[in-house]
């Protein structure tokens, strides 16, 4: 039982991952590889901060700034240094990983003895591991009715015809290379928030801890639309946060069967690369009906 | 003399290719386009079009002349900027519509062209009936399938949205880039109709590239033969009304 509300916890607060990066990866078009850069990074600015003293609600709000910044600088790579996005998101990637060693000081920190966003009255008094749920509730509540406003608003509907055709959203006055810049902050925002969060539940920040996160966060988006099919938009960004939980159970019953943590990265893409070729097995195998639609559908 | 809305003056756009190789495609335009013209565009593959629509839309920048707009120069102004007065329709129906968003987001979308968007909530619920009245004069079955996403529409009904986006916000000018040319030969009839309705009964001022010289003839009021990136010919209403489809390949020999 313990194990599933821990599965559960973790699912929630990784959640954001993937809800950043659906920002870019299905609305952009693109898979922006800045994130397994943004996840320690935040991971670090906030460890960092809280070691020092600092507010662990401010350390997190810049963790979220960090974020931003790492976004504007893979956007302002693509867009106007016309760097290809991949190698563009590559680039800021490998630069954040020295960024992180000089933040950090060393190559991990711990937060023993601080206090964290997890100490206060209300998440101390619950039974163990539900702290990370409630938490994990609390934000991805509040950043997918962020996104969720964002998206149906006239501003929002043209950042996701810039990803839909950005030849037609130029030739309805939309400034695309804007929107592009405004999509890879917010994504890298929300993902250098998920890292703040998850250092702060793990009680320390590591410099590797950023090594697949890209596969975790796609794991989540696909999960949740080969499991829950046709939705509107709307529906796609809760399916996330669904699909992130069903992807931490799935590890957890993996370790049950003997695996370990170790194996994790390996099983991960494994699971990552089944999900992806269900189109393609349904083709082989004829086996219609049991598999939803859902993966390949705007490809 | 009526006032011109769109004048070229000596306008000439070099294009890039793919090796990195400089070629001259407008070589000195000098067009005077009064409010109300619909001019037909012909000429070869090659005679610079499209390369024309490009200079005037701003996604290209001329290397010489002048562009002016109700008497502004706007040769420096950016292709977004541009929007707010200029609409254009691709030859492409994929060009000119979000596949992954419904017929009446398009449309939203479109009633915002060249408008700054703020972080306000769309109003798309509001704006159906009168999305619904507009679709409906495409006379294709368009208002039935506001709430589709646009990938599941036939291409005849992608282009009558692309048309309709690129009006629904009345522009000062409309360039039609042979947008009936993916078409087949009924669909590309009842569409050409529609537009020619609509720029006579909204008084438009538009500009269509066509490669069928029998629709070049039929419609508009003006007639421009493109050639070797210069305006060849341009013939005006009475003479246009005279000209057969055999004096406009003559245009084209020598």
């Amino acid at each position: 039982m313990n194990l599933i509300v821990s599965a559960i916890g973790q699912g929630l607060l990784w959640a954001l991952l993937g809800l950043g990066l659906y920002l870019t990866f299905r609305i952009l078009n693109f898979a922006d590889m800045t994130v397994e850069g943004t996840f320690p990074l935040g991971a670090a600015v906030a460890v960092a901060n809280i070691s020092h003293g600092m507010s662990p609600y401010l350390a997190t709000l810049l963790a979220f700034v960090a974020g931003m910044i790492a976004g504007l600088v893979t956007g302002l790579l693509y867009t106007k240094g016309k760097i290809p996005i991949l190698l563009a998101g590559i680039l800021t990637m490998t630069a954040i990983y020295s960024i992180n060693l000089r933040i950090m000081g060393g190559s991990n920190i711990s937060l023993i003895g601080k206090k964290t966003l997890l100490n206060n009255e209300f998440l101390e008094n619950l039974p163990q591991y539900f702290n990370s749920v409630f938490l994990g509730i609390g934000i991805v509540v509040v950043i997918t009715g962020i996104l969720i406003f964002f998206l149906n608003t006239d501003f929002g509907q043209a950042f996701i015809a810039t990803g839909d055709n950005p030849k037609m959203a130029k030739s309805l006055g939309i400034h695309t290379d804007f929107m592009v810049i405004i999509g890879l902050m917010l994504s890298n925002g929300i993902v250098a928030l998920c890292g703040a969060l998850i250092a702060q539940n793990n009680g320390y920040a590591d410099i590797n801890m950023g090594i697949g996160t890209i596969v975790i966060a796609l794991a989540s988006i696909i999960i949740g639309e080969v499991a829950f099919g046709e939705l509107t938009l709307n529906q796609r960004l809760v399916a996330v946060t669904l699909g992130s939980i069903i992807y931490r159970l799935i590890l957890l019953a993996v370790l049950q069967l003997g695996f370990s943590a170790n194996d994790l990265n390996l099983i991960s893409s494994i699971v990552l690369a089944l999900c992806m070729m269900l189109p393609q097995l349904e083709k082989v195998t004829h086996l219609k009906k049991p598999i939803k639609r859902g993966v390949n559908k705007h490809d | 003399m009526t006032k011109s809305t769109l004048e070229l003056k000596d306008v000439k756009t070099t294009v890039k290719t793919a090796d990195g190789e400089i070629i001259p495609i407008l070589k000195g335009i000098n067009l005077k386009i009064k409010s109300g013209d619909f001019i037909t565009i012909i000429g070869t593959n090659g005679a610079g079009k499209s390369t024309l629509f490009n200079t005037i839309a701003g996604s290209l920048k001329p290397d010489s002349g002048q562009i002016l707009h109700d008497g502004q120069d706007i040769t420096k102004m950016s292709e977004e900027k541009r929007t707010q007065f200029i609409g254009r329709v691709f030859q492409d129906p994929k060009m000119g519509t979000a596949p992954r968003m419904t017929v009446a987001e398009n449309l939203l979308l479109a009633t915002n062209r060249g408008k700054k968007r703020f972080l306000k909530i769309r109003k798309l619920k509001e704006n159906i009936p009168h999305f619904k009245e507009m679709a409906r004069v495409m006379n294709n079955g368009l208002e039935n399938r506001l709430n589709s996403f646009v990938e599941g529409l036939s291409g005849g009904q992608r282009q009558a949205l692309s048309f309709l986006m690129a009006t629904i916000e009345r522009p000062d000018i409309l360039l039609l880039d042979e947008h009936t040319a993916a078409l087949d030969p009924h669909t590309s009839e009842n569409l050409l109709a529609v537009t020619d309705k609509q720029i006579k009964e909204n008084k438009l001022t538009a500009l269509m590239i066509t490669h069928h010289m029998e629709d070049a003839l039929k419609y508009g009021n003006r007639l421009l033969v493109l050639k070797d990136g210069r305006v060849k010919v341009d013939i005006n209403e009475p003479e246009k009304k005279k000209l057969k489809v055999s004096d406009l390949y003559a245009y084209f020999d020598d």
